[in-house]
């Protein structure tokens, strides 16, 4: 196997006493898309600055391209970031901004001018070359950014939340703009967001942080269908994670539950819980047998293509099931309610 | 009664400001007249134009306009060189040590003015603390003359108006997001460039209204070079000085009392728009 573009070896950073990255292990392929999912205080900010230069691991290395950039200052770096509230130069115009890391090459004039416009006409900001930054929508801004560091062709761009800061309506084109030009820039992106959907909409893969480590990384469909642990199931798409002990006949007999989930697999001998989707739970009167339970329904939220219910079950614990508008106009609260679900919903978590 | 707020201030500039400000215009264009007060209105015998033909003629008056505005430029400058590595320094501290440090700036206001300058002459003068220990050391055998230099003018302008210049200054350069530094390293900038081409033009709306902060006053400063300066430091405040109680011409200082004002027009008003910009 070739070298990979970025490789993370055993990343150890503490912040007085709490440990921001925990050995952590990581490799980036050229030309890929990653995501580093995680909610705040995971240490994916952290990881992305150290990548950038602006924070030193206390133990590991950082290697681009097989070279250890440990004492490579910031300046030096091959590769550029985004930055979260955009870091626009405000004393500069559009086109300044753009233009500030190929004088920094000392990139003659033309060529200069020529990229620059070029940057800008693929973030589609032809015509607002002279503006100042305070005179741009919070889209507008989110481009230059964008232009700028784009227009070093890095092989590697880092960025730190890029769509937080946009309006809902806009992240959703956005996304698809940045996959755009990730594609047809040909760089690697890595791109930190605590936002599950944008994640597993964009990324090529998704590596999941948990206080400091990598608990999971796989391409988006692996990670939600199969999420590894408990955190995992319930960050991602807010799983149902049921506690339980093996029966010893291949299922998790679930006290909570009231009820015993077997998967289609084999379990693993130590499994303590499954993650059980909201959505792959079917509303089933009648059914009976292994992988169904009996509850009452508690809440119904409407959620416009769906209403997620929230069911009591007999040992106390509250699924969440989804419920499909095709389906019908869901029962009312109070209702008693047969769920059932297939094996291959029920995914056994190992941590 | 909604008005009553608005009248305070009113009253306040109309009486202090204004009303002052009217007496020097009328008494720049009055006579001069032996007795007390020594000037005569210009009532019958109308405006009297000789105190401004004066100030505006004579080569003695428009130098020390010239060197009140280099004494003024040149401290501002001074001020301006020392206060920005002080700001920085204060902006970049760490939070605990800003209040602390800040109270450090303000320190010497703690201290009346004309003790401070006291002090100096303390230091300065032949018989003066340098000079003795200079002497007892062997290093020199007669006392250098400290004192009454221009090197001791700038030392007291500096030291009374340095705070003036640290202060606008700390505040442009807080306010600056430390995430622009990194932006300019990230795209390639080393840290003297990132600073040059990123710190340095943010900063210079903050570096201008701290010299103007500074200059404004200075321009009319008086008492110190009369204590610390040389002979030759014949500023505007002086020379007025010396007009209004040795010479007893009124008219003639209010002339260029009024002569500075409008000097001073211009970097006011540029210093608002700064203020508004801020």
């Amino acid at each position: 196997m070739s070298t990979p573009l970025l490789s993370l070896r055993g990343l150890l950073k503490r912040f007085g006493e709490t440990v921001a990255l925990d050995r952590l292990d990581l490799d980036v392929p050229s030309g890929e898309f990653l995501a580093l999912l995680g909610g705040s205080g995971s240490g994916k900010s952290t990881l992305l600055r150290m990548v950038a230069g602006f924070e030193a691991p206390d133990a590991g290395q950082v290697l681009f391209d097989g070279r250890d950039l440990a004492g490579v200052p910031p300046h030096a770096r091959p590769l550029n970031m985004m930055f979260q509230s955009y870091a626009l130069f405000p004393h500069l115009t559009v086109s300044g901004n753009v233009a500030y890391g190929l004088r920094r090459e000392g990139v003659p004039r033309a060529e200069r001018d020529r990229r620059v416009a070029g940057a800008l006409a693929m973030v589609g900001l032809e015509g607002f070359d002279r503006r100042l930054p305070h005179r741009l929508s919070g889209g507008q801004r989110q481009r230059v950014a964008l232009a700028r560091a784009l227009v070093k062709r890095p092989r590697l761009l880092l960025l730190d939340e890029p769509l937080g800061a946009l309006d809902a309506g806009l992240r959703e084109r956005t996304g698809f703009e940045l996959r755009a030009l990730q594609r047809e820039t040909g760089a690697a992106f890595i791109m930190v967001t605590h936002d599950q959907g944008e994640a597993l909409a964009l990324a090529d893969r998704v590596a999941v942080l948990e206080q400091g480590r990598l608990v999971q990384l796989g391409p988006p469909r692996a990670v939600y269908e199969r999420p590894a642990t408990r955190f995992v199931a319930s960050f991602l798409g807010g799983a149902n994670v049921l506690e339980g002990q093996p029966d010893g006949a291949g299922g998790l007999d679930c006290p909570t539950l009231g009820g015993t989930l077997r998967p289609a697999g084999p379990l693993p001998p130590a499994t303590t819980a499954c993650a059980l989707r909201p959505e792959r739970i079917a509303l089933r009167p009648g059914a009976s047998g292994t992988n169904t339970a009996a509850g009452i329904i508690e809440e119904v939220a409407f959620r416009g293509d769906d209403s997620l219910l929230l069911v009591r079950m007999p040992g106390g614990a509250v699924l969440r099931v989804g419920h499909a508008e095709e389906d019908g106009a869901p029962p009312p609260r109070g209702s008693t309610v047969q769920l059932a679900w297939e094996a291959a919903a029920v995914v056994p978590l190992l941590g | 009664m909604r008005r009553l707020p608005l009248l305070v201030p009113v009253l306040w500039l109309g009486l202090l400001v204004a009303l002052p400000l009217l007496v020097v215009l009328v008494l720049s264009v009055s006579w001069p007249a032996e007795g007390v007060p020594p000037f005569t209105l210009p009532g019958v015998a109308g405006l009297n134009g000789d105190a401004f033909a004066l100030v505006l003629g004579d080569p003695y008056y428009r130098a020390a306009f010239g060197k009140a505005l280099v004494v003024a430029g040149s401290t501002a400058g001074l001020c301006l060189l020392l206060a920005f590595p002080m700001a920085l320094g204060l902006a970049r501290a760490r939070a605990a040590w800003r209040a602390p440090l800040l109270l450090l700036v303000l320190l010497p206001f703690w201290t009346g003015f004309l003790p401070r300058l006291g002090a100096w002459i303390g230091l300065l003068r032949d018989e003066g603390w340098i000079n003795h220990l200079l002497q007892a050391w062997g290093l020199i055998e007669t006392p250098l003359p400290l004192l009454y230099s221009w090197p001791a003018l700038f030392l007291g302008m500096v030291h009374a108006y340095l705070p003036f210049a640290v202060l606008p200054l700390y505040a442009s350069l807080s306010r600056l997001e430390p995430v622009l530094e990194e932006a300019a390293a990230d795209l390639g900038a080393n840290g003297f460039t990132a600073f040059r081409t990123v710190t340095l033009p943010l900063a210079t709306p903050g570096a201008a209204a701290a010299f103007l902060l500074v200059f404004i006053p200075a321009a009319g400063e008086y008492v110190i070079p009369e204590l610390l300066g040389p002979p030759s430091a014949q500023v505007v405040g002086r020379v007025l000085w010396q007009e209004f109680f040795q010479n007893r011409d009124w008219p003639t200082a209010a002339a260029l009392a009024v002569l500075l004002l409008l000097a001073l027009l211009v970097p006011i008003h540029l210093f608002q728009r700064l203020e508004a910009r801020a």
